[in-house]
């Protein structure tokens, strides 16, 4: 028995485009610009905000003049060219100042007489060859701790760098810094045999005592013996001729490397049994996170000098350095003691009834941890770090900003700012958000959860 | 069954202070202080041979003495014949008035902006992380000679003031902004001022006594008052009664134009200003991104739940999402002020006088006390940080989490 069916669809029908309102660029503002009255009010006032923060700006940054003389010359020009009402950016004075806002007053070419030191360097060169060279091994020797794709070989010449960075920039001779850097070789050796002899612990003090000896006491007799047995140096150069982003990226670079490892043990002093100890860590953390660091930076430029003996002195960057370094490592400290504190505390157990013992336990359990939970915060204080490198200007060190009052005091640009703070503020920003951008990429690579 | 080792037998031997854990931590510890006292002596006993070679041993007599320059910009009565002391007092005062006004505003931009960056407005919340990525990743000297640029450079002189075709004018001819600083109204004290301030303090005092009054009868009984109303009224309605009964005893005193400058009144200088402004700007966008971390602390469940309740937004915003977030927004927010007091210190590159300014500037270089003026200039900050601190986790444990 066959039922008579007076119509069926026997093939599909194509599917319709969704009605306007749900999908497409409409819906999209209609979701996400005028979900609702208020929602339309706000689009409302971004939008005028931003045509009114734009129009100011884009004819400004574009009706500009990149090649004049001094900041009259910038403004005719620009007048010649966009008619008498507009005013525009006078990128000249960056073309023509770039070399000293990136290296201060370094010399770019360093030579001439050679001071009793073996020619190494001459004219033919290219300008600015020392830290052009320095910047470039720079990268390379932070590569391998930055990206761990890289071949771990290339750790020893990172081990190498300070040194040889210091002789490129300051110049003099070559057995100042391979003596200081005998200095660890000597410390890993009586670590050896020392160790080996009267066990681990007093292994570990001669490590701190003997190149504390040595760079007392022998390594500069030994440094001034080798020069004058074979000479090699540059031509040495004060540290009042650095400047601009070249000193910003040294003190930082500087300060960055060497505060992390005084801020993981501050942290650990921190959160140790020992009372004295932990007592002296707290003050000098507390102490050095209650006062601005340009008071600790009035101590490096005036008082330090009090503190040490009368024929001591110290390299002024050298004395700015120390104290931008402890300043960091108090705050990493700080960071480092909230990423132990937020491990499990089984993960401390789990480490004992392991039977390992502290240092064992730290280094192998609880610190890795740590410092993988703390990468915001470690890398957010490195941009700080990075950034307060600019208060040096105010102890008349020559950095970017220091450097804008300095091309001001010329008659030809006197009278320009926002083209100068434009420009270095510009720098920094490119400088610190690709740290943040890095330290996003390394909590994903180390990103273990799901 | 187990197996239980006896202590070790016999006497003390030297070595056991190295080897043997019950004493090890001693040995490390004493030996540490030894070192650390060792060192403290050597630094000290250096600096009084330094200080002794140049002749000026430590004496903190100069702060009596004059301090022999002015201040522009003061809170209490101040002139070039007072004390060092003074001049320093003066100057801690303008740095506690910059932190105030700084931590103040920033909290409320950065709220504020913190909330709107995760607007569902795609717009708006983009234009605030553009905000806070710019402001975050420049230096904060560089914003505040910016800011001062911006006004020294873009507001009128107080020359544009005058004339017949003056090209700037006064607000309701009660505040000028100009380039040196913003002019306001200065209230003037007659008889019977005091009566008004302190009814208008006693109402500030009824006002919160009504609040917490009105908060225990709507939980007693459920009615709710419009306290909103009330509030305001108590707030405004008996100070103003009592200043026309008491007949005007407080007149402002308006600034004019005098010359080639601006007299009378309340000069708020330039310098005031800019760091201020910066300051907030720039404390705003760490506020914000602490707010933003602690609004998404908040988990999800919470708003709706709160949307299953049928509050509207800003109900949920302001009583589930807030008071909960306010937790983890504080710890890292009492830091963020802690770092605004301590730049303010930067008050040092617009010539703004703070304490910087006054004991570790001027003060400084006239009397070559580098060791005392910078040991207590420290000192005044460390205190400053350890009172703003305290009172901040005093309050922050006030709103914790009460567990069991």
């Amino acid at each position: 028995m066959t039922k008579k069916v007076s119509y069926v669809r026997t093939e599909m029908l194509p599917e319709q485009t969704p009605p306007l309102t749900a999908a497409g660029p409409i819906a999209w503002m209609k979701t996400n610009l005028f979900s609702s009255i208020s929602n339309s009010i706000l689009t409302v006032a971004a939008i005028i905000a931003l045509y009114f923060i734009l129009s100011g700006l884009l004819p400004w940054i574009f009706h500009s003049s990149w090649a004049a003389g001094s900041l009259n010359e910038c403004r005719d020009v620009i007048k010649e060219a966009y008619g008498p009402d507009a005013s525009g950016a006078c990128w000249a004075v960056i073309r023509e100042r770039y070399l000293q806002l990136a290296y201060g007053f370094y010399p770019p070419f360093p030579g001439g007489e050679m001071n009793g030191f073996a020619p190494m360097e001459g004219a033919s060169l290219p300008g600015y060859f020392r830290p052009n060279l320095t910047f470039i091994l720079m990268l390379v020797a932070l590569s391998p701790i930055l990206f761990s794709a890289l071949p771990r070989k290339m750790l020893w010449f990172s081990a190498i760098y300070p040194f040889l960075g210091f002789w490129l920039l300051w110049g003099g001779s070559v057995w100042v810094p391979v003596m200081a850097f005998m200095g660890f070789v000597l410390a890993g050796l009586a670590f050896q045999i020392i160790g080996k002899m009267f066990g681990s612990l007093f292994g570990v003090i001669a490590a701190f005592v003997v190149p504390v000896l040595w760079w007392i006491a022998l390594s500069g007799y030994a440094a001034d013996m080798m020069q004058s047995i074979v000479p090699v140096g540059l031509l040495p150069i004060e540290s009042s001729q650095f400047g601009g982003f070249m000193l910003s990226i040294i003190i930082g670079i500087t300060g960055i490397v060497v505060s992390l490892p005084i801020g993981v043990v501050l942290a650990l002093g921190r959160q140790s049994d020992m009372v004295i100890v932990k007592a002296l860590c707290v003050g000098f953390i507390e102490f050095i996170r209650g006062v601005p660091l340009i008071t600790l930076l009035f101590v490096a430029s005036v008082l330090l000098q009090y503190f040490l003996p009368a024929d001591v002195t110290f390299d002024k960057i050298l004395r700015v350095v120390i104290m931008v370094t402890i300043f960091a490592a108090a705050y990493m400290a700080e960071v480092i003691r909230g990423g132990l504190a937020a491990l499990p505390i089984g993960q401390y157990e789990a480490a004992d009834s392991l039977g390992l013992d502290y240092w064992k336990a730290t280094r192998l359990i609880t610190m890795p941890q740590a410092l993988k939970i703390s990468i915001p915060g470690i890398v957010s204080t490195f941009i700080g770090l990075f950034k307060d490198t600019t208060l040096v200007s105010v102890i008349a060190l020559m950095d970017p900003i220091g450097l804008t009052n300095n091309i001001r005091g010329d008659a030809n640009w006197n009278g320009i700012v926002w083209e100068l703070f434009g420009f270095v503020g510009f720098v920094f920003f490119v400088f610190c958000f690709s740290m943040s951008r890095y330290s996003m990429y390394l909590e994903r690579k180390l990103k273990t959860g799901h | 069954m187990s197996a239980i080792t006896d202590p070790p037998k016999g006497g003390f031997h030297l070595s056991m202070l190295i080897y043997d854990s019950r004493y090890r931590s001693m040995t490390i510890q004493i030996v540490t202080l030894m070192l650390f006292m060792l060192g403290v002596a050597w630094l000290i006993n250096n600096a009084a041979e330094n200080l002794a070679r140049l002749g000026k041993p430590l004496s903190f007599g100069f702060l009596w003495e004059p301090a022999g320059y002015d201040i522009n910009q003061k809170l209490i009565e101040y002139n070039s014949q007072m004390s060092n002391a003074r001049a320093a007092l003066v100057g801690l005062l303008n740095t506690l008035l910059v932190a105030a006004l700084g931590c103040i505003t920033a909290t409320i931009l950065g709220v504020t902006i913190g909330v709107l960056r995760l607007s569902n407005n795609w717009l708006v919340a983009r234009l605030m992380t553009v905000y806070v990525e710019t402001i975050r990743n420049v230096p904060v000297l560089l914003w505040i000679a910016l800011t001062m640029a911006a006004i020294i450079h873009s507001l009128p002189q107080p020359k544009a003031f005058r004339g017949d075709n003056a090209t700037a004018s006064m607000i309701g001819d009660a505040v000028a902004i100009t380039n040196r600083g913003v002019y306001i109204p200065k209230p003037v004290l007659h008889d019977g001022s005091l009566i008004v301030i302190g009814v208008f303090l006693l109402s500030i005092v009824a006002m919160f006594v009504f609040g917490k009054w009105a908060k225990a009868h709507q939980a007693a009984t459920g009615q709710i008052l419009p306290t909103f109303w009330i509030k305001l009224g108590i707030f405004f309605v008996p100070a103003i009664l009592t200043f026309f009964v008491m007949g005007n005893p407080i007149t402002l005193e308006y600034p004019a134009l005098k010359g080639f400058n601006f007299k009378g009144g309340f000069h708020i200088r330039n310098s005031l200003i800019a760091l201020w402004l910066a300051l907030s700007l720039y404390t705003a966008a760490f506020i914000a991104e602490a707010v933003r971390a602690g609004i998404m602390a908040v988990s999800k469940g919470q708003s709706e739940a709160a949307a299953a309740l049928g509050l509207r937004s800003s109900w949920t915003m302001n009583l589930i999402v807030l008071p909960q977030a306010l937790r983890v927004i504080m710890p890292p927010m009492i830091s963020q002020f802690l770092n605004l007091t301590k730049n303010s210190s930067l008050a040092i590159a617009v010539g703004y006088m703070d304490i910087t300014g006054t004991l570790g500037g001027i003060t400084l270089n006239q009397t070559g006390r580098e060791m005392e003026c910078i040991l207590l200039l420290m000192l005044c900050y460390l205190i400053i940080s350890l009172i703003v601190s305290s009172v901040m986790n005093w309050y922050n444990n006030s709103v914790k989490l009460k567990e069991r």
